[in-house]
């Protein structure tokens, strides 16, 4: 367990890590820590993704 | 008609009343809220195992994530009320358990404001739902306030540092004297009794205005009337299973 635990923390803690002070973006009037844009950009292509992806309902094809 | 209850092997009142030719007091308030209740939402509208045809779309998945996302916050709430800070912050359960609360508001406000944003781009105030798209704003306001005052309550130095910077920002509106961010006591009350109470009666209410005037119609498309787009989506085929 210990073994998953130090894979899955190594891959994912890479991948975005947070064990620091805050980055922050300076666009103009606005500030934005880079945590809370990376939040805001992944709810825009989850929203996208669901206007565009078809769901398939249980019986297929009564639509 | 059963005038005894298998169940209970009991007779029935309200059986043996209309057995008897005796109607309801129909005049009873209680009669009268049960009425009205029953007409305006009868168990299968409440319920239902039926959608229209255009609900089978995934942006229409983001309103019951965020309900199942505030069922996970409610109960993994209750258990921190439980056990407290001691062991929130210490204990491995209670560190997991801290963090179920954490990512449960997470996926609660991020699936509201996509909920929100679809519902927006459809005007899902068509349609006499004005009064549904009022409670949802109004419980997306109050959850705000309700995470807001999570974070005052986490009893560390994140929540120290967030209510000293927010003091002057409430100071400033007039309101810092009725509602005291460094004031802890005053705080995790209105997080753990104040705000969850609204949210969930706000998110209650929102659910069964929802069931009351149903899911929003699709915008006509080109040359149809709004009239011919309704009938069409009522009779498309028409519903799906739920």
């Amino acid at each position: 367990m210990p073994t998953v635990a130090l894979v899955l923390g190594t891959l994912f803690g890479s991948l975005i890590n947070l064990n620091h002070p805050g980055n922050y973006i300076h666009w103009g009037f606005i500030q934005m820590s880079y945590g809370n844009l990376l939040v805001i950009v992944l709810m825009i292509v989850v929203f996208c993704a669901a206007i565009l992806i078809p769901f398939k309902s249980h019986k297929g094809g009564e639509r | 008609m059963t005038i005894v209850d298998p169940k209970t092997e009991r007779p029935d009142q309200a059986d043996l009343d209309k057995a008897a030719g005796r109607p309801e007091d129909a005049d009873q308030w209680t009669a009268k809220i049960r009425n009205t209740a029953v007409e305006a939402l009868p168990p299968q509208k409440l319920l239902p195992d039926r959608q229209p045809a255009y609900v089978a779309s995934w942006i229409y998945v983001f309103g019951v994530t965020t309900i199942a996302a505030l069922i996970v916050v409610i109960g993994t709430g209750f258990v921190l009320s439980i056990f407290g800070p001691n062991w929130w912050h210490v204990s491995s359960t209670g560190l997991f358990v801290n963090s179920l609360h954490l990512w449960s508001v997470e996926i609660f406000m991020f699936a509201m404001v996509i909920h929100l944003w679809g519902k927006f781009f459809m005007a899902a105030w068509r349609g006499k739902r004005k009064a549904t798209w009022i409670t949802g704003v109004v419980s997306f306001l109050v959850s705000v306030g309700a995470a807001f005052t999570g974070y005052l309550s986490q009893q560390n130095f994140d929540s120290q540092w967030i209510s000293t910077q927010a003091k002057d920002g409430i100071n400033s509106t007039g309101a810092g004297a009725l509602f005291n961010v460094t004031n802890f006591g005053q705080m995790i009350m209105w997080h753990i009794v104040l705000l969850p109470l609204v949210v969930v009666a706000l998110v209650g209410l929102h659910v069964l205005m929802v069931r009351l005037r149903g899911v929003v119609t699709p915008f006509p498309a080109k040359n149809e009337t709004p009239g011919e787009a309704a009938a069409a989506a009522a009779t498309s085929g028409a519903e799906v299973q739920a």
